[in-house]
């Protein structure tokens, strides 16, 4: 009997044991824990990632399918003095905003780090042009900007420094200063208060200790501060130099990549050749033209600052 | 299992408030009050006076009359005290200035939403599930946030126009989630991670489902991680501007931003009153917003960046 009733039994068990094993299969229920980013991710940005550097090798324009035409558009962007100006500029405008957000950057931290009255009020102020949206805030630096009505115009003209209105977004060396002020402006903050973050967690004893050891401030600064804070400066410096490498709104507010392309980022030209002249091949290769600086960016700055984490002694982590 | 408690201290500190509320005066007062007044608040004033005015100078044109605003030698530029709220009579009463406002809103909370749910799944599968492969896709999301949109657009708009949704509020809820997804699955791991495991067997010992220690166990002990995602995610779709640019073509169908660019800025007429009064209204909300709830912002701010 118990022979026979054994395998009778047998088959139900299995059967539940194979639906309640794939139940609480991880990786059967992963796979569907992860469908719905999966979704979005592959479609709107895996998906058009390759559609954008197979459009770069074809003459699309907006209403007409295109067809493979290699290295033509690279070739003819080769040949562009504009897309080398704004290759130039884009260059320019990362490079010295991002060292001076860096640099007002941490100063900023580290005075928002001292003991003061009012505090937690100031931090929070610091961080309003940050949330505030780019487009309106550039907005703003249009009109502080502006060639006629300029405040800054008028207060220089009121200390008698000068007697003329500066053409701020209408001269190229000025446009220029002009809006990578403005991206300092918006970058600072960002790089502020997360900087400040990593500064909390260092401990206090260890100023302490090297202040009884007779140490100065730099010295506290060079050898403990700022070795504490590389990882945390790499991670943020990475970010900052990615956005700023491909700003769009900023430009596209204040000068639209005037006068006379002297402010066209890669971003803001690919924008102008694709969408408003309808080029799309020819701005998609522009905007796939970005992808080495990315790459290459992404690697000083990232294997840049981690080398000298190792140099510390850390692990990798 | 050993490093948990000391991983758990770890995030929390970093993320919320300063761990170590220092009331103490710390070494501060071996500096004299002129030092500090030199080194300290001098400093501090000039970069937070350069860092808010151009929102005050926003606030003021917005309420300056129109003479005022193009005269500066009569009337001291810096103040007025004659406000007019004429300019955001115009903007609300003569423009489409509501529609955008709404347009604005529904896109960023539609989208907000949509990440978040798909984030909260993705979070949870990565770190606790710990599916084959889950640290390559968790490392795969992180690149998917270093990928900026102002190389997608140019494809993503043959795609929108593909699919249908050209100039349509969906063409937007459904890229955004590109941007917000990667951001909030690696914030919400780092939350996720500080949940112990203990709580999560016992729930398994008493026969839940891994569903149903997701809704009743995971998301309510994640709800600050939870808050900070969601409202990071909204200032961003309220901030972007590329796609909304691109994806819509139709007066009243933009969102705030685009719209002032393009619809204020007509030829050499430059409206500036309600130019401001329109940047001041569209970033009010988010300042609102922000004011309430500072903390999570940081810890959203931060806590992406620190993992």
């Amino acid at each position: 009997m118990a022979d026979v009733a054994i395998p009778r039994a047998k088959p139900q068990m299995t059967e539940a044991g194979a639906w309640a094993q794939l139940k609480h299969n991880r990786n059967w229920l992963g796979f569907w824990f992860m469908v719905p980013a999966m979704v979005f991710l592959i479609f709107f940005l895996a998906y058009p990632l390759g559609l954008g550097i197979w459009l770069s090798f074809t003459d699309t324009r907006i209403g007409r399918v295109g067809h493979f035409i290699a290295f033509e558009n690279y070739e003819w962007l080769w040949d562009d003095s504009i897309f080398w100006l704004s290759v130039f500029n884009t260059l320019l405008y990362t490079f010295v905003a991002s060292a001076f957000k860096f640099g007002i950057g941490l100063y900023l931290a580290l005075l928002l780090n001292e003991h003061m009255p009012f505090k937690a009020m100031l931090r929070a102020m610091v961080l309003i042009p940050f949330i505030v949206p780019t487009v309106l805030s550039a907005l703003a630096f249009w009109w502080i900007f502006d060639s006629q009505f300029s405040i800054i115009s008028w207060s220089l003209k009121q200390l008698g420094l000068i007697n003329q209105n500066i053409n701020f977004l209408g001269d190229t060396t000025w446009a220029r200063i002009c809006v990578i002020f403005a991206n300092i402006w918006r970058g600072v903050p960002f790089v502020a208060i997360t900087l400040l973050a990593g500064l909390q967690t260092v401990s206090p004893s260890l100023y302490e200790a090297a202040t009884l050891d007779g140490a100065t401030r730099w010295q506290n600064f060079r050898y403990i501060t700022y070795p504490l804070l590389t990882p945390i400066i790499a991670v943020v410096m990475t970010f900052s130099v990615l956005f700023t490498f491909t700003d769009f709104q900023l430009i596209w507010a204040m000068t639209r990549g005037g006068p006379v392309n002297a402010t066209h980022l890669m971003a803001t030209l690919s924008y102008q050749r694709a969408i408003i002249a309808g080029q799309l091949g020819e701005g998609a290769a522009i905007s796939s033209a970005m992808i080495p600086f990315l790459l290459a960016a992404i690697m000083v700055s990232w294997f840049g600052l981690q080398r000298r984490k190792w140099q510390q002694g850390e692990s990798n982590d | 299992m050993t490093d948990l408690p000391a991983a758990k201290v770890d995030l929390k500190s970093v993320l919320s408030a300063p761990p170590r509320v220092d009331n103490s005066e710390g070494m501060s007062y071996l500096q004299s009050v002129p030092r500090r007044l030199v080194t300290l608040y001098l400093p501090l004033t000039i970069i937070v006076v350069v860092l808010l005015f151009p929102f005050y100078w926003m606030a003021l044109t917005s309420v300056k009359p129109d003479e005022q605003l193009l005269d500066l030698d009569k009337y001291n530029p810096f103040w007025t005290w004659n406000p007019t709220f004429k300019h955001f009579h115009k903007l609300l009463f003569e423009s489409y200035y509501p529609y955008w406002l709404w347009n604005t809103m529904y896109v960023a909370i539609c989208a907000t939403v949509l990440s978040i749910v798909a984030s909260v799944f993705a979070a949870y599968a990565i770190v606790r599930l710990r599916y084959k492969g889950a640290n390559l896709v968790g490392g795969l999301i992180f690149l998917a946030y270093l990928v900026p949109p102002s190389i997608l657009f140019i494809p993503l708009a043959t795609v929108v126009y593909q699919y249908g949704l050209f100039d349509s509020p969906l063409a937007l809820i459904l890229t955004y989630p590109t941007i917000l997804i990667p951001f909030s699955t690696w914030l919400l791991m780092g939350y996720f991670k500080t949940i112990p495991f203990e709580l999560e067997e016992c729930a398994l010992i008493d026969g839940a489902s891994r569903w149903q220690i997701l809704v009743k166990i995971v998301v309510p002990l994640a709800i600050p991680g939870l808050i900070s995602a969601f409202i990071f995610c909204f200032t961003l779709c309220w901030n972007e501007f590329i796609y909304a640019l691109t994806f819509l073509q139709s007066t009243s169908n933009k969102t705030v931003p685009v719209a002032i660019v393009n619809e204020f800025v007509d030829g050499d007429i430059y409206r500036w009153g309600s130019l401001m009064a329109g940047a001041l209204a569209g970033s009010l909300p988010l300042v609102i917003l922000y004011a309430f709830f500072v903390e999570h912002y940081v810890s959203a701010m931060t806590g992406a960046v620190k993992e």
